[in-house]
């Protein structure tokens, strides 16, 4: 299923910063980097079971906020994308030359 | 069953792949060109030169994920693979087996379905072009697929099994000719050649050969079978010689019917080969990308396995069947059922 992840991490602080910087690696190990805080993670649903404990524990939950929306497996109807930032399409051809 | 995840191709000769996290890293002039998390990936094919750093492999072969090296004109050259899974028991039973009666047993069961498949394209074509086909040739040569599907059946010995084999293959590479209704011009075919292909037909039966090869041989790791000793083709060093046994039977249904329906839909352009003066031939870039992504296309296609009667993407075939042949050496199958296309 297709997990669309978003975040906002409060950066006044250098353990905040810190932890922006964290929360943006683990959503890069699961998923595209679509938007500078807008992640979309194509994962079972173990996947998004370990990626949540990873970022719940990693934020700081008085400051900070997180927000998952789920797309499930037909997430292509429910996705448009206009303008710069080209993304791609983990279940497509996926072809470097 | 499990799903069937993508796989990542490069044919970009400068690229080098790298780790990053969880991430596989394609980097070309140290700019980073592709980033995808690792259990997104069931294999990843490397044609030409690229180059993987170890960490990369470590993270591969951590995740069950196959790298596999192939030359640009798509020879298969090797793989990385982690520690194989399943039990020495297994691959136990299975060099016992190699060497004792069930190897004839096994060995016809491929020939079996190798014929019958190639039959059902004949059949096929006859079917849906009855108006365009020179017929007679091609009905006859069903005749005779049917026969050799009854005498492999009789055989006693692997030699037996692999005279038919051989029989049958010609007789139908010799009316393949027949069911290519466009441009007949350009793609003629005169049986099968290979190393090197002859005609941009064979060229490209050869190259996706390989990549179906390589789906194969990562199915019979994955449930822990040694690709190396196989039934029907003998020992040789080097020779993953239970990889090709597999493969027959997914011959004609994977990769026969998709070179005829490319062709016969025109999607095929007869300049993108390169004609050599040893009379090779060989497939352009262009034309590489396009049998890739068609490939992958009908590997997410969705089938009904006759046997497992359950609704699998095409593409998870090798690993079904492989999954049946181990379960009929370890003792769980009184015969193994090859893959018949109705």
């Amino acid at each position: 299923m297709m997990v669309l992840i978003t975040y906002d991490v409060e950066t006044a602080t250098a353990a905040g910063k810190r932890r922006l910087r964290q929360v943006a690696k683990h959503c890069l190990n699961y998923g595209q980097r679509v938007q500078n805080s807008v992640f979309e993670c194509l994962v079972d649903p173990v996947q998004f079971k370990q990626l949540k404990a990873t970022l719940e524990k990693t934020i700081d939950p008085s400051k900070d906020s997180l927000r998952y929306y789920m797309l499930g497996s037909n997430w292509k109807n429910r996705v448009e994308h206009v303008g710069a930032k080209e993304t791609y399409d983990p279940e497509g051809l996926l072809f470097i030359e | 069953m499990r799903k069937l995840l993508n796989t990542l191709y490069i044919t970009a000769p400068d690229s080098y792949l790298a780790r990053d996290g969880e991430n596989v890293v394609v980097r070309k002039e140290d700019q980073i060109a592709f980033r995808i998390p690792i259990h997104n990936l069931e294999s990843i094919i490397m044609f030409g030169y690229a180059g993987a750093s170890p960490s990369f492999m470590h993270l591969c072969m951590e995740r069950g994920v196959s790298v596999s090296f192939l030359q640009e004109n798509g020879k298969y050259l090797g793989s990385v693979v982690g520690n194989v899974k399943g039990n020495v028991l297994l691959r136990r039973r299975q060099y016992r087996m190699a060497d004792g009666p069930e190897a004839v047993t096994l060995a016809s069961r491929f020939v079996f379905a190798k014929i019958a498949n190639s039959r059902t394209v004949l059949r096929r074509a006859l079917r849906d072009h009855e108006e365009s086909i020179m017929s007679e040739n091609v009905v006859r040569s069903s005749d005779f697929l049917k026969r050799y599907m009854r005498r492999v059946l009789a055989s006693a010995t692997l030699d037996d099994v692999r005279g038919v084999e051989g029989d049958a293959a010609r007789r139908y590479f010799s009316s393949f000719n027949e069911l290519i209704l466009t441009d007949k011009e350009h793609f003629c075919m005169r049986g099968r050649n290979r190393r090197p292909p002859l005609d941009r037909v064979n060229a490209m039966l050869s190259f996706l050969y390989a990549l179906l090869r390589t789906d194969v041989q990562s199915a019979l790791e994955t449930v822990g079978l040694d690709p190396a000793v196989g039934f029907l083709h003998r020992d040789r060093p080097g020779r993953q010689s239970l990889a090709l046994d597999l493969m027959e039977e997914l011959r004609g249904y994977m990769v026969d019917r998709l070179v005829l329906s490319l062709i016969n839909r025109k999607q095929i352009n007869p300049k993108d080969f390169l004609f050599k003066e040893n009379g090779a031939v060989l497939l352009k870039p262009d034309l590489k990308k396009e049998l890739i992504a068609s490939w992958q296309k009908r590997k997410h296609e969705e089938i009904r396995h006759p046997f497992l009667k359950e609704k699998i993407a095409l593409g998870l075939l090798p690993y079904a069947q492989a999954l049946l042949l181990a379960r009929y050496i370890r003792g769980d199958l009184d015969d193994y059922p090859p893959f018949l296309w109705k």
